[in-house]
């Protein structure tokens, strides 16, 4: 089974925090660091971004197996971007100075340089706010505080479904696969294409079988509890907002809004320390 | 007068298809959860082809197949949700431009989940077949050659080119994967898990 990340109990300051503010938190970050490309806004953000991971007090091990594919992912887009597009820092910020020349149309220029130093800090803006978010919200908590602030429940309860599967599913799957393994299916990179498709189709077949047989069981034994019979419902694990989820929500929308502030006060979403 | 009536009719029966089409009940939720669980536990498998930098991912044939079963709402959620929450604990990361064509694709095969019949068992002649798969072709050109690099543009502001290449790859990869493995889905369980239309007159 691959190494995911999921919600460790905890006592911090973080995990207290209601599940609805956290990811209020967490989509408003995104859509910033998303909007952004103020290399300025962008160092503010990963600092914070940091601090917030170290006051979760995750650990390496939760996180580390996870981090070493994203740093995978990050420099194969890097080297794509160059690859596909190796003027377009020069594109972006309207100079052009060569550092060096490669081959070809492959100059190296400061400005593409500052351009995927750019994308590089995005990611680290969003990693930490990911890491934090999936390992320090309780599931059953989340969909408790969604309706709450007043989602409908049945979008809590799906996604708390969801959350609640992903472990059974996933030993479901590692289950049929060593099974058909046994059997001498070959799932490997030593199998041709076609047979590849085929291997997997054993796999998933079985899966969605039993999956669809989970979907009736838990469907019937919802409906048997008369779920969704009134427009309420009272929950266990529901948590009202406190002190600090204002406090964090406020946080969160007044540093958004300064950020996008800050980023467009001279009209564009680049900073750029090129002209002037 | 009979035309107004008839009129209203129509109104009436597109209404009550909109109904069923967006239904939300019980098993929509339970599908969604247990739908994007499967969709999260798929992302594992990454099917390399003989195309440089494309994958087949057979999470999207069981989207597109959960699709077909349970409706365009089930399918477009389970796509984003299970896309979105997929990536973040496999990956750490959220690549949002890629997460809203996986809803796109799956809303427009549910649309016709009526029309497929997979649980009534009607799902297995080579018209559905090919209804199915233009269907699927249509939703993933117009996820991954016009959302997807569109949204990398303008939200990550990122190479024209590189983006479309990507977007082309995407959706050649997924047309596969949902044309052969998502095809056998939804002919296998129509087949075994038929129960009305499963009789057949004797001669």
């Amino acid at each position: 089974m691959a190494k995911v990340l999921a919600y460790e109990e905890k006592d911090t300051w973080i995990h207290r925090l209601s599940g609805v503010t956290k990811l209020v938190f967490f989509l408003v970050w995104c859509f910033t660091s998303m909007v952004t490309y103020d290399t300025r806004v962008l160092a503010v953000m990963v600092a914070f971004s940091l601090l917030v991971f170290k006051i979760s007090q995750t650990r390496w091990k939760q996180v580390g197996a996870v981090f070493k594919m994203v740093m995978l992912f990050l420099a194969f887009n890097v080297v794509a971007i160059f690859i596909f597009s190796p003027d377009q820092g020069t594109h972006v910020y309207g100079t052009r100075t060569v550092l060096f020349h490669i081959a070809g149309r492959y100059d190296v220029t400061k400005e593409q340089l500052f351009y995927e130093l750019n994308v590089v800090i995005k990611y680290f803006t969003v990693i930490p706010a990911v890491f934090m978010f999936l390992v320090t919200t309780n599931p059953s908590e989340f969909a408790a505080s969604m309706n709450k602030v007043g989602i409908s429940y049945n979008i809590g309860y799906a996604i708390s479904i969801a959350l609640r599967y992903i472990p059974d599913v996933q030993g479901e799957f590692t289950k049929i696969k060593h099974a058909q393994e046994a059997r001498g299916i070959e799932m490997s990179g030593k199998a041709s294409f076609l047979a590849r498709i085929k291997n997997t189709s054993a796999i998933i077949f079985p899966l969605i079988f039993s999956s669809m047989d989970r979907i009736d069981t838990v469907s019937n034994a919802m409906e048997l509890r008369g779920y969704g019979k009134h427009k309420k419902r009272t929950w266990y694990m529901a948590k009202k907002l406190g002190r600090n989820d204002y406090f964090v929500i406020a946080f969160t929308v007044v540093f958004a809004a300064l950020a996008l502030g800050i980023t467009f006060a001279d009209g564009s979403r680049f900073y750029n320390p090129f002209t002037g | 007068m009979p035309a107004a009536k008839a009129v209203w009719q129509e109104v009436k029966t597109y209404e009550e298809e909109m109904r069923m089409k967006l239904k939300f009940g019980i098993k929509e939720v339970v599908a969604i959860g247990i739908g994007t669980a499967l969709f999260v536990a798929l992302t594992e498998i990454q099917l390399p082809t003989p195309i440089p930098n494309t994958y087949l991912q057979p999470r999207m044939a069981v989207m597109a197949f959960l699709a077909a079963v349970f409706g365009p709402l089930v399918g477009g959620v389970v796509g984003i949700l299970g896309h979105a929450l997929g990536d973040a604990m496999f990956y750490g990361s959220i690549w949002w431009s890629w997460v809203f064509p996986d809803g796109v694709v799956g809303f427009a095969i549910g649309w016709f989940a009526a029309k497929y019949a997979i649980k009534e068992g009607g799902f297995g002649t080579g018209k559905m077949i090919a209804f199915f798969n233009l269907v699927q072709a249509a939703a993933n050109a117009v996820a991954w050659i016009l959302v997807a690099p569109f949204l990398d543009i303008i939200i990550y502001a990122e190479p024209a080119n590189k983006v479309f290449i990507q977007g082309l790859g995407a959706c050649t990869g997924n047309i596969i994967i949902i044309g052969i493995l998502g095809t056998l889905l939804c002919v296998g369980y129509s087949a075994v898990g038929a129960k009305s239309s499963s009789l057949t007159k004797e001669e």
